[in-house]
């Protein structure tokens, strides 16, 4: 009986003493909570562009002996939770994050309906919220509701007018003619393209052929495809899923479409989309794209090889690893962990990222890659706003 | 024509996503949430042999669906055996193994992600054009169709040319009166169980030669296949594969003459339309 006092006594001694040291320990540490899908429909995407440049922007940091925050240089800790890929568990996550283990700062969750789910969560709370893979009509509407927040994938005009952009430069050239094959997944990102991309097509003289939406989850995209193929365009644009953007794109070649604009959204950036299609990827074009002769960047794609040994996405992982050297930079600037600082800091600066230098005066950031189009392994950007883009748009030739 | 041939590629597909699951609630009367887990689960074994060890998904098959009936059964015997024991009656048992594999779901679930992480896996695999009546169709959903059809009339030749077939068949009927003519439904009911892993674990690996696949989208298949499955009435293989055809082509003809958003309404209206009008399924008897 006596002994068994005697070792609770010490386990509990043991256990307050750990408890010591860490919270000694938080003083020198910076505490970073990020809450993202790990499971649910959006967990590939979060998997390909979100958890692995935290990863690696955590590694870089912390491998050079932190941030240096006034006079201290902290390494930063992380806190991750799964948000699965649901608005209600990302807001109990950011709560969580803030009381429970009071972290100092977060990472902005994954994808355009998470932040702006969880933003005023995060405003009521202070912290600075710098989404890079959130793409909508609303940020300027968002970024004067929370100032707190910051919107760094450009909107949804930019990246319909992108592609649109796109194909008229090649109907001037004599490349295609006028029709265009017209499809988006029934969710709001793609409700949100169509709706920007529908009048500019017809300002821009084209003429929709076929038109139609799919809800998100649909596979089975044959009637789809042989549907657009009946109507000859010269122009296939789809806003589309990573799932439904490999299914669309192997319809096509199985069926023989060849048309020559072939545009599809999400996953097209995606490294597996060139393994899986091998040569027959050459042409494609998709959402995004990256500048991969700027050297910046250059830099960014070896690093994330050499130390996460894959690639990243040829879009939002630049601008998610960019967001974080933001705060980084920001909290740096600051010089302190106070929040409000930090924001301002943000707001105020121009700093140097992956993707080349950017400010947010009005906590947006205007110049984005809209349309990459792959060649070779790498998708290049062959449309943008307020940047170089990294190669002329060309036509695609067969399968 | 073009719209039927791919609606019957279709059905095929889905013929695959519901076998399983008919012999596990219609015969072992396991309602199993983790169905589309297993199948998902198969997807990646067989994604890795065909990448790691450049094994054919064809003859993976013949390493997956074994291994898929062993560990199914283990599942029943450690973790659902339990349960058939203590309920007191049907509805109790689907209950309980609602619950239990709701677990099992997460369990398996959280198991993949840990080991695959959550991105898209896909694997090119006979992806080249096949003519069937001058359209071009993906060879691999032809295979995957061919295999469907062999898969389903081998295990119709075992269900209905068999004694164990038919001992498997009495105990989806009527459990006590298949206990009375001294079938032992404790074990048919666990060979039913892993029979029906089995082959969910086949519609798996020959989903994974044209479907790109993660994690955590097997509760898409379990939807899918509780469906058919209730459609084609319970514990029928039959009524499945009909079910299954049923809506692959009408699913099909939705999204080529209307539109393909409209899918999901097409698939909900005709489970209410055979709810409405045969609550036990097209195949299932009527309760007495």
């Amino acid at each position: 009986m006596l002994r068994r006092s005697f070792i609770t006594l010490a386990a509990s001694a043991a256990v307050l003493a750990g408890a010591g040291t860490s919270g000694f320990a938080q003083e020198e540490t910076i505490k970073l909570g990020a809450s993202a899908p790990k499971s649910g429909p959006l967990a590939g995407g979060a998997a390909m562009t979100h958890w692995p440049n935290i990863q690696l922007w955590m590694k870089e940091v912390n491998d050079a002996g932190g941030l240096k925050v006034g006079d201290k240089q902290m390494k930063i800790e992380l806190v991750e939770y799964d948000d699965k890929t649901s608005g209600e568990e990302a807001i109990k996550n950011i709560q969580r994050l803030a009381t429970v283990d009071e972290v100092d700062f977060l990472v902005a969750p994954y994808s355009t309906g998470l932040n702006i789910a969880a933003a005023p969560a995060i405003a009521r709370y202070g912290y600075p919220q710098i989404a890079t893979t959130a793409a909508t009509d609303g940020v300027k509407e968002f970024a004067e509701r929370w100032p707190n927040s910051f919107w760094m994938l450009g909107t949804s005009t930019q990246l319909a007018n992108g592609i649109v952009d796109t194909i008229s430069k090649m109907k001037e050239k004599g490349d295609i003619g006028n029709k265009v094959a017209l499809v988006n997944v029934a969710d709001a990102f793609g409700l949100e393209l169509i709706g920007a991309a529908k009048p500019a097509l017809e300002k821009a003289g084209f003429e929709i052929v076929y038109e139609t939406s799919y809800p998100l989850g649909t596979q089975d995209l044959a009637p789809v495809i042989s549907q657009a193929k009946a109507a000859a365009p010269d122009a296939f644009i789809a806003f589309s899923y990573p799932g439904d953007t490999f299914a669309l794109t192997e319809q096509a070649q199985v069926q023989g479409f060849d048309v020559p604009v072939f545009y599809t959204g999400v996953g097209t950036a995606f490294p597996p989309f060139a393994k899986r299609f091998g040569d027959a990827a050459n042409g494609i074009m998709g959402i995004g794209g990256i500048n991969s002769s700027d050297e910046n960047v250059k830099g960014y794609l070896d690093m994330h090889k050499a130390d996460l040994g894959s690639d990243p996405d040829f879009w939002a992982s630049a601008t998610t690893y960019a967001g974080l050297q933001i705060l980084g930079q920001a909290i740096e600037k600051a010089g302190s962990l106070d929040k409000a600082a930090v924001v301002e800091a943000i707001k105020t600066g121009t700093f140097d990222t992956v993707i080349g230098p950017v400010s947010m005066p009005n906590n947006v950031n205007e110049k984005v890659w809209t349309v990459g189009q792959w060649n070779n392994g790498v998708f290049e950007a062959v449309a943008a706003e307020g940047m170089p883009v990294a190669a002329e748009p060309a036509k695609k030739s067969g399968w | 024509m073009n719209i039927l041939v791919t609606g019957i590629l279709l059905s095929g597909t889905y013929a695959l996503i519901a076998l399983g699951l008919t012999m596990q609630y219609g015969v072992a009367r396991i309602m199993n949430l983790g169905n589309g887990e297993t199948l998902v689960a198969a997807c990646f074994v067989a994604f890795w042999l065909y990448t790691g060890l450049a094994i054919n998904p064809l003859i993976g098959l013949v390493i997956i669906a074994p291994a898929a009936f062993v560990i199914n059964w283990g599942i029943y015997a450690v973790a659902l055996r339990p349960l058939v024991n203590r309920a007191k009656n049907r509805g109790q048992l689907e209950v309980d193994s609602i619950l239990a594999t709701f677990g099992l779901l997460f369990l398996l679930q959280g198991l993949m992600i840990v080991g695959f992480g959550g991105e898209y896996h896909s694997y090119t695999f006979l992806a080249e054009r096949f003519e069937i009546f001058g359209n071009s169709y993906g060879l691999n959903r032809v295979v995957a169709f061919a295999a469907a059809v062999l898969i389903f009339v081998a295990l119709w030749l075992f269900l209905y040319r068999t004694r164990q077939g038919t001992a498997l068949r009495a105990v989806a009927v009527d459990p006590d009166a298949a206990n009375l003519v001294a079938i032992d439904v404790a074990r048919t009911a666990a060979f039913a169980f892993a029979l029906g892993g089995a082959l969910t674990a086949c519609g798996g690996a020959l989903l994974s030669t044209f479907y790109t696949f993660n994690a955590s989208m097997g509760v898409v298949f379990t939807m899918k296949a509780l469906i058919i499955v209730i459609m084609g009435g319970v514990g029928d293989v039959r009524g499945a594969v009909l079910a299954a055809l049923i809506l692959g082509v009408s699913e099909t003809l939705v999204a080529s003459l209307i539109d393909p958003g409209l899918t999901l309404a097409a698939t909900y209206t005709l489970f209410i339309l055979v709810l409405l009008f045969r609550p036990q399924g097209i195949f299932g008897r009527a309760p007495t």
